[in-house]
């Protein structure tokens, strides 16, 4: 059968992901600090008005670029935060998640040949993504002393005669790294004196720490080369309602339009619905969760701190991205070590990237209380370690 | 290395001390040492500020919520409803000093509306709270009026759902 199938496809690695979730799934009584997804529900006056929109019988197709109502919300939301005007009715559209803006984003702007430079560790998706849509990937390293932050340095040296885009992702997963207005500007020069596209992935824009997320596209001149995606996943707890959405020059989002209406027709309606509430109302679910995942942020850090675990202070996202190489495992090992001795689950690192190898992932996407009782048995872990090496 | 370079440690600012409500009226189990992480403040400034706002009565107890119908049968609640004529101009007052002293008295709420109290009467016992509400609180002379609801189920109290914890609803990994 499998020579029956696409070549391409079957060269893919598959995800480190869903491996070590096939491996924790058959441990019980595990706690699992490998999630991606807030512990949020939605909030309810956004489920109430899904639930409404489902009684009121909005079970039709959308328009392909989404609602009306949606696309001018996000167009207003989208000024209010990151200071860019996108006309809602060409340069904004709605999406399955903001994963697949992402594919389809890539499908529209790769001639096969074009090079697409992007940061690793970074989220799972980006280079399956690129080499399904017969780019060819060229990943940047990112580094820990740099805070895991993109340099000017680093991009001209992966820009060849082929780059076509650049791939960037703040605030990060899984490293939890914010790049700020400074970073920002060096990185512009660079991209316009090489004539590159960006695709600036902001799911978690909403959370950041003690700075503002500043989004590429509002740089002089980066709006008509940028497409920025973003969507209600992170932002608003709605990961379950798969509902993204991507701005950019109106040609670009006219093409993806394109792609997605062939591909998809339409994201689900009644998330749209729900969506426009998200807008309208949600500010304040947002500070909320916000405030929460600081709370929780501070103490994890603390903690790590406290048991040694070398770690970057994350400003961003909700993941954090300790150093276990003083262990001497690969960040599999220690992290199916941890599992079957301690039953706490962390995503080995490698899992964002052969450079993220060395480290692992650990999400605060949970209570407080769930996350004391992992740090109390992450530290009966490094006790027994350190026991058992005397 | 700190996570703040420059902790709050001086009076903690309005926002923070909201914020420090909010979570211990959540988890009263937190201790001090975690608060001051959680805050990015002093510990001392969270003691402090403890202290200060039990004194004040804006921190009135601790309190852990129990489910008491999952281990016994003896444990039962009525709201009774009370329309009374207060004497004089702190009447309210004066009747609320009066029926708060009652052990079986649990909460007490002056209400806007069709009544004048609302107050939540436990016991071990249907007949036990009917007795105590007819001989006691019908028996206030300013009390014109009693009419009591019997608690059948308790589904959410205080913020917190009592049904049994829904299992993680979330896959145990993903991107």
């Amino acid at each position: 059968m499998k020579e029956m199938l696409s070549k391409k496809i079957l060269e893919m690695k598959p995800s480190g992901i869903r491996k070590f979730f096939d491996v924790v799934n058959e441990v019980p009584g595990v706690i699992s600090l490998g999630v991606g997804e807030p512990d949020f529900e939605t909030p309810y006056h956004i489920r109430e008005a899904g639930i409404q929109a489902l009684q009121g019988g909005k079970t039709f197709y959308t328009s392909n670029s989404g609602l009306q109502n949606l696309r001018n919300e996000i167009s207003i939301y989208t000024n209010k935060k990151i200071g860019n005007q996108y006309d809602p009715n060409t340069e904004v559209m709605v999406t399955v998640g903001g994963s697949e803006a992402i594919d389809i984003a890539l499908r529209t702007i790769i001639n096969p040949g074009d090079e697409i430079i992007y940061i690793e560790p970074s989220f799972v998706s980006y280079l399956p993504c690129i080499l399904m849509a017969d780019g060819i990937p060229v990943a940047i390293e990112l580094k820990p002393e740099n805070k895991f932050r993109l340099t000017k340095d680093q991009l001209e040296n992966a820009i060849t005669e082929k780059s076509k885009a650049l791939i960037i992702s703040y605030p990060n997963n899984p490293t939890g790294a914010i790049m700020e207005e400074e970073d920002l500007r060096e990185l512009v020069e660079v991209i316009e004196k090489n004539n590159l596209l960006v695709i600036s992935d902001e799911i978690y824009s909403e959370l950041t720490y003690g700075k503002k997320h500043v989004s590429i596209a509002s740089f002089s001149g980066m709006k008509e080369r940028t497409i920025v995606i973003n969507g209600f996943s992170k932002n608003f707890a709605m990961t379950g309602w798969r509902l993204g959405y991507a701005m950019g020059n109106a040609e670009i989002i006219s093409q993806m339009v394109k792609v997605h209406q062939y591909a998809i027709m339409c994201a689900p309606t009644i998330s749209q619905y729900a969506a426009v509430e998200a807008l309208q109302n949600g500010e304040e679910d947002i500070c909320n969760m916000r405030e929460s995942y600081n709370q929780r942020r501070r103490y994890l850090y603390h903690e790590l701190s406290r048991l040694e675990l070398p770690c970057f202070l994350p400003e961003g996202a909700f993941y954090m991205f300790p150093d276990i190489r003083k262990f001497g495992m690969t960040s599999e090992e220690f992290a199916i070590d941890l599992l079957n001795k301690e039953k706490v689950a962390v995503v080995p690192g490698n899992a964002f990237g052969d450079c993220g190898e060395g480290f692992i992932r650990i999400s605060y996407a949970y209570s407080i209380s769930e996350l004391k009782e992992a740090v109390r048995r992450i530290e009966n872990y490094i006790m027994d370690k350190h026991t058992t090496e005397l | 290395m700190s996570i703040s370079q420059k902790k709050e440690n001086v009076q903690m600012q309005k926002e923070k001390i909201l914020s420090l409500l909010r979570l211990i009226e959540q988890n009263s189990g937190l201790s001090e040492l975690d608060l001051s992480i959680m805050l990015d403040v002093e510990t001392q400034a969270i003691h402090d500020a403890i202290s200060a706002l039990e004194k004040e009565g804006v921190i009135c107890g601790y309190h852990t919520l129990i489910y008491w119908d999952k281990i016994t049968d003896n444990d039962v609640t009525a709201l009774v409803e009370l329309r009374v004529t207060p004497q004089g101009g702190d009447g309210y007052e004066k009747l609320a000093e009066k029926i708060k002293e009652y052990p079986q008295v649990k909460t007490l709420y002056l209400m806007s509306g069709a009544y004048d109290f609302l107050v939540m009467v436990t016991g071990q016992n249907m007949k036990e709270i009917a007795l105590f509400v007819s001989g006691k609180l019908a028996s206030i002379n300013e009390v014109q009026n009693t009419t009591t609801h019997f608690i059948l189920t308790k589904y959410k109290e205080l913020g917190f759902d009592l049904e049994a914890k829904k299992a993680g609803e979330r896959m145990v990994v993903t991107p």
